[in-house]
């Protein structure tokens, strides 16, 4: 037993463990807390678009509000409808809630800071956004209630649909970068400010990504799943204290994953926006959480501006509007590489 | 060339990009919102709010019990006794108003030939039970005593218009 303790046991195994779940520990808990503040700074900003003030009670400017909005969520009773499959219901939640965490494992916060750097981080971070719709119709099918089941289908249709472009916006980046390394993605960018970053090149492809990331977290305009009027709420009505805000969370997570998805792929990552000395004392970290926050301002700033899409309108674009846009962008993109000879070396 | 510029305004999110532009113009321009319980909005002096009885400046009480604004009121609310009193003048014994089923429409104080049931400004007089909201005589009078200097306010300022 003894030699267990100082083989390799020890060192090969569980300390390493050991690590890795306190770093996953300091990935998660800011992440937590921006989910948190995510709710208040979306309170606040859409307040002020629509001249209030928003929450300004608890505590200084309102600063308390998430914590008590999670404390009463806490404090509340979880029902579980009697015609409802109680397994499922409550792995859904769990199911979106992990879902939107552990994509935060591939995401570079600064050179070399990142959890797992994996040669297919696009590839898995795709792969796990994708999954994020079954959470939601495992939701809306466990309810048992044909407005949560309506939402579900609604919501998977939507990410189906709007999938298929942001798969060909995430083809036009790698065809100029060459690696599905998200850190490579971000190298890629170096050397120069923010004419550097795709966002300017691929600037169709960035709009359309933006707009694909409303729809894929389902958030304003296109947040048919939960269409208050029509729905209620969509896949989540039947859901109560913990395991609706895990829901909430999940969502406010995947919104937070979505603009760091945006950083990486198109506004240059952990990187200054000039490469000039009082840009590049601000560390990397900063640098793109500043960035999150403004892609994050652009969902709220949506969200406080635009109605709601009907259905055959969201269907509509995204397959006759974007697929064929998202298409011809990547052709013209690898015709542009091709022809001028600046495909990266990596591919030749 | 129409159909061009539209699909080209289409493209470009033009329209979209201007709404935007709207709500963060509005972000930074000064907030309507009211401060309820430490700020609040102004009142008409016509504002019907809760009920009072009110008494001559001698201590009298005005109400003669006529039972018009009982026969008026439309949702039944007011419910009156009377009987002569010893100096041989009509008052009321009884002068209830159910304000959970008073539909605040002033009938009441259209009617009222003496100006003794009125209306006044207040408007924060929710109770924690059902029964505090059963008004009777006692308790409209003491509303009368406390809002005597604002209800004759409003009264003298709508006088011109009625």
């Amino acid at each position: 037993m003894a030699d267990l303790f100082d083989g390799i046991w020890w060192s090969g195994y569980v300390w390493p463990t050991l690590i890795t779940i306190l770093l996953i520990l300091c990935i998660m808990i800011p992440i937590m807390l921006s989910v948190a503040y995510l709710t208040l700074a979306e309170r606040k900003v859409i307040g002020w678009m629509q001249l209030r003030k928003g929450p300004n009670v608890v505590g200084p400017f309102g600063l308390l509000q998430p914590i008590a909005d999670a404390l009463k969520l806490l404090m509340k009773e979880t029902i579980i409808p009697a015609g409802a499959n109680p397994v499922l219901f409550l792995i859904a939640p769990m199911l979106t809630f992990v879902l939107a965490l552990i994509a935060w494992a591939v995401i570079p916060f600064s050179d070399g800071m990142v959890l797992a750097d994996i040669n297919v981080g696009v590839l898995y971070l795709f792969a796990i956004s994708s999954l994020g719709v079954y959470g939601i119709i495992i939701a809306g099918w466990a309810s048992n209630s044909k407005y949560a089941f309506l939402g579900a289908l609604r919501s998977a249709a939507q990410m189906v649909s709007y999938e298929v472009s942001i798969g060909f916006v995430i083809v036009t980046v790698l065809l100029c970068v060459g690696s599905l390394n998200l850190s490579d993605i971000v190298r890629s960018q170096a050397g120069g400010g923010f004419w550097n970053w795709y966002f300017l090149p691929l600037l169709p492809m960035f709009v359309v990504f933006i707009i694909s990331a409303l729809a894929e977290t389902n958030r304003a305009p296109f947040d048919l799943p939960e269409a208050e009027a029509e729905l209620v709420s969509g896949y989540n009505v039947e859901y109560s204290a913990m395991a609706f805000a895990l829901f909430f969370l999940g969502e406010y997570a995947n919104m937070i994953l979505m603009s760091g998805m945006t950083v990486v792929l198109f506004l240059g990552g952990w990187l200054p926006p000039v490469d000039a000395q009082p840009f590049t004392w601000i560390p990397g970290p900063i640098w793109f959480a500043i960035k999150i926050a403004f892609v994050l301002f652009i969902f709220l700033w949506v969200r406080a501006t635009f109605p709601r899409y009907r259905y055959d309108q969201l269907m509509r674009l995204g397959w006759k509007v974007f697929l064929p846009l998202s298409l011809f962008w990547v052709i013209a993109t690898a015709g542009f590489l091709v022809a001028f000879d600046l495909l990266p070396h990596s591919m030749n | 060339m129409a159909s061009l510029d539209r699909t080209a305004r289409s493209f470009l999110l033009a329209e979209l990009l201007g709404g935007m532009a709207l709500t963060l113009k509005m972000m930074f321009s000064p907030k309507h919102t009211i401060n309820y319980p430490y700020e609040k909005g102004p009142l008409s002096p016509r504002f019907r709010g809760e009920h009072a009885l009110r008494r001559y400046p001698n201590g009298e009480e005005r109400c003669i019990a006529c039972k018009l604004c009982e026969a008026v009121c439309p949702a039944q609310a007011i419910t009156i006794e009377a009987e002569p009193r010893a100096d041989g003048s009509r008052r009321t014994t009884r002068y209830d108003i159910d304000m959970t089923k008073c539909i605040y429409c002033g009938y009441c104080q259209e009617a009222c030939p003496v100006d003794a049931i009125v209306e006044g400004p207040n408007y924060e007089f929710a109770t924690e039970t059902r029964e505090e909201l059963f008004y009777n005589k006692d308790k409209l009078l003491a509303n009368g005593e406390r809002w005597e200097s604002e209800i004759a306010a409003n009264l003298e300022l709508d006088a011109p218009y009625r």
